[in-house]
């Protein structure tokens, strides 16, 4: 999903890294964790995705990143399920799972919540993502590196932990319940007054920016990677040490 | 009850234009939701005690039946009878029966879901018992000829319009509301008189404990107990899995139930029944019966994967947390237990090929998972289901995805197995939507995605995918 619909969170997501001293390289081959399809019931269409996900992934050293805690969810808590009955695959499933990591997940993890000084002027609020913050168990710790950046100024959303509704191939099969959760996400987004809405999933990104596009509401949404990396941009910082 | 699990798009439509419905309906959050995180945040061994439960229960589940054999030993010691029914129409016909020997007159009725699956209110009161529900919630919903719409709170779409409607018989639209204390007092008017003149009650279960033979009832209104005091025939019905081994287990379960539930620390009324009136005793009923049924419960129980569901205690914590819940309403379901334990649950109650949207109707944000007081791991299960119904995994008879589902995925699949395809791919779909897009979002899509565009913009394909752009950039290996 982002690799095709939002490479700039992808992007993004390097240039944090890389301002944290991370190498980074990106597997050229990779396509999807199979999420999609294991959401929708089709396990056995899933099931060689995930395969050639964790194939892909054992030829590469190194912790994994990943700026989704939906992927990171699939690979670390349903690979199980998918792999069930088959011990090799659910064993090299787990071990790819152990290096992977959502992208707030990981700098929380190896650098702080204070890791990154960056600026960004803009009156913000910020969404919690069902599966970083459920599945993950990444709750406040955006939030922290995000107070963390001068000239951001940031309103509580009332219902943060609520979803959005996107939930996949949910918030097509059956719009109209995805659309009146959304609703009452996007008033209470409207509430806060902010003009900009953060979040950790482009997934729920895309739902709550569509939704308010067709509200002719000007705010905006975008992924806290691009938050990131933008505010690293704008003091041009030479970034933490090695 | 029988189920209509397979209107649950239309009846989900239905409730998402009524706008009273979903302003009545706010209250599972801003009381409830909100009252168990209260509760549980004044309960610093509340992790624990969720671990504690969730043992307790996978223990008794995985030795069902020698804990039922405990339990029926020991009412029967006490002196009650206990009587296994297979389905809801045997347990029905047993208590009819059972009403007709005892000649009775009136039956009080004291909250039960398991009563529901039976719809014994309305086949009681059909062969002529004045069967009258006596919880205000159930009273409500039985004089508005519905059905439960929450697992603790019966009425909970119900304005106090509506209810003054039910309740008052004078009540004209555009009179001045009664308030709720009022209300209750028309309704606590009209209980008294039934539960003077009730020979019989019929009562629910909240956990029979095996040890003891004893079960526990939890209420806030006091109609509980007295249906356990007042008649002379006491019936308490419960699902089989409704057991907890010991009364220290039941205390867990207790201070977990009740706080999930409503947020108290206790309900108003713990009510503890053991037995009948002994002779030389001048209160109570003369006769107990335990009614246990399975109803489609051994499903479950044999049921690797959907096992875990026989843990619920019924509190309703994860309708409280579920946003579809909120939006769709109780009713939606289409059979006794709404929300996401419905969803699970009712699939293998009466069968998944009608059910088939519950498990769908779910953007499996895990709030249900979180709130349970048992640690039910319900995404998992609708994950499940949605596996039986997308590929006829564990019967083929079970698959209902259209051919055209099947074939997307496939397509799906193969376009996921190179990246060179999925390059192309996302390439020629972005070509395609071009022409339709303004400013790099769409307004209105084709299939397979014109169900986002009813609601939301969607947005266009990037004109580079994230390899190309970060080719320029870093390190590249294959
Ligand atoms: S599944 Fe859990 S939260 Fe839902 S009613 Fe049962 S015990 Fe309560």
């Amino acid at each position: 999903m982002v690799d095709q619909l939002a490479p700039a969170v992808g992007e993004s997501t390097v240039e944090v890294l890389e301002h944290l001293g991370v190498t980074v390289q990106f597997l050229d081959d990779q396509t999807c964790c199979g999420q999609p399809a294991f959401n929708s019931g089709f396990r056995s269409e899933a099931l060689p995705v995930a395969t050639r996900f964790i194939e892909l992934f054992e030829r590469a050293e190194g912790p994994i990143v990943v700026p989704s805690g939906s992927c990171a969810a699939m690979v670390r808590n349903y690979y199980g399920d998918l792999f069930r009955g088959d011990s090799n695959m659910s064993q090299r499933a787990a071990r790819v799972g152990e290096r992977l990591f959502e992208l707030t997940e990981f700098v929380t993890k190896f650098f702080g919540t204070s890791a990154i000084s960056g600026e960004l002027n803009e009156s913000a609020t910020y969404h919690k993502c069902c599966h970083l913050l459920r599945e993950i168990g990444i709750d406040e710790q955006p939030i922290e590196m995000l107070s963390n950046l001068s000239g951001l100024d940031m309103t509580p959303l009332e219902r943060a932990d609520v979803c959005c509704g996107f939930g996949g191939a949910f918030s097509v099969k059956m719009p109209d319940i995805s659309s009146a959760i959304l609703g009452e996400k996007l008033d209470f987004i409207e509430a806060t007054g902010a003009n900009t809405v953060i979040a950790g999933d482009t997934g729920c990104v895309y739902q709550m920016q569509g939704g308010l596009r067709r509200r002719d509401s000007n705010v905006k949404v975008i992924h806290i990677a691009e938050a990131l990396a933008k505010s690293i941009r704008n003091v041009d910082s030479t970034g933490v040490s090695n | 009850m029988k189920p209509i699990t397979a209107n649950f798009r239309s009846k989900a439509a239905q409730t998402l234009n009524n706008a009273q419905i979903q302003q009545s309906i706010e209250h599972v959050y801003t009381g409830f939701f909100k009252g168990r995180l209260n509760a549980a945040g004044d309960t610093p061994e509340w992790e624990e005690l969720r671990t504690k439960g969730k043992a307790i229960k996978d223990h008794t589940i995985a030795h069902l039946d020698y804990y039922l054999n405990m339990l029926a030993d020991n009412v029967e010691k006490n002196g009650g009878i206990v009587f296994f029914a297979d389905d809801a129409e045997e347990a029905r016909q047993h208590i009819i029966d059972l009403a007709h020997k005892r000649e009775i007159k009136t039956v009080i009725k004291s909250k039960s879901m398991v009563s529901e699956e039976m719809g014994l209110e309305k086949a009681m009161n059909a062969e002529g018992f004045e069967t009258v529900e006596t919880d205000l919630g159930e009273y409500i919903i039985q004089l508005a000829n519905e059905t439960p719409y929450h697992l603790i709170a019966p009425a909970v779409h119900k304005s106090r319009t509506d209810v003054a409607k039910l309740l008052d018989d004078d009540f004209k639209e555009g009179d001045p509301v009664p308030d709720a204390t009022e209300l209750t007092m028309m309704a606590r008017k009209k209980l008294r008189g039934v539960f003077e003149r009730a020979d019989m009650s019929v009562t629910g279960v909240n956990f029979a404990v095996a040890e003891s033979g004893s079960i526990a009832l939890v209420t806030n209104e006091g109609n509980g107990r007295m249906s356990t005091t007042v008649p002379r025939v006491h019936v308490a019905v419960m699902g089989m899995e409704k057991i907890v081994p010991s009364i220290q287990d039941l205390s867990t379960m207790l201070r977990i139930l009740i706080r999930s539930a409503t947020g108290q620390r206790i309900s108003t009324y713990v009510t503890m029944v053991n037995e009948a009136r002994k002779t030389d005793e001048e209160e109570g009923p003369e006769e107990f019966h335990l009614v246990i049924m399975n109803n489609g419960r051994q499903n479950l129980l044999e049921d690797p994967q959907m096992r875990e569901s026989l843990n619920c205690i019924r509190c309703g914590a994860c309708l409280n947390a579920c946003p579809v819940y909120r939006k769709v309403g109780g009713h939606a379901y289409g059979w006794v237990y709404p929300g996401p334990i419905g969803s699970i649950v009712s699939p293998v109650l009466t069968g998944l090929k009608d059910a088939s949207n519950l498990p769908s109707a779910s953007s499996l944000c895990g709030a249900c998972h979180d709130a349970c007081p048992v640690k039910i791991n319900i995404p998992r299960m609708l994950l499940e289901l949605r596996w039986r119904t997308a590929e006829g995994s564990t019967d083929k008879n079970e698959q209902t995805s259209s051919a055209k589902e099947r074939t997307v995925w496939k397509m799906w699949r193969l376009g996921m197995m190179g990246r060179k395809r999925f390059d192309i791919g996302a390439r020629l779909a972005g070509l395609a939507l071009r022409p339709l897009s303004r400013n790099g979002w769409l307004k209105k899509a084709p299939p397979p995605i014109s169900g986002w565009t009813s609601t939301r913009d969607f947005p266009l394909i990037s004109s580079g995918s994230l390899k190309s752009k970060l080719s320029k950039r870093i390190g590249r290996s294959k």
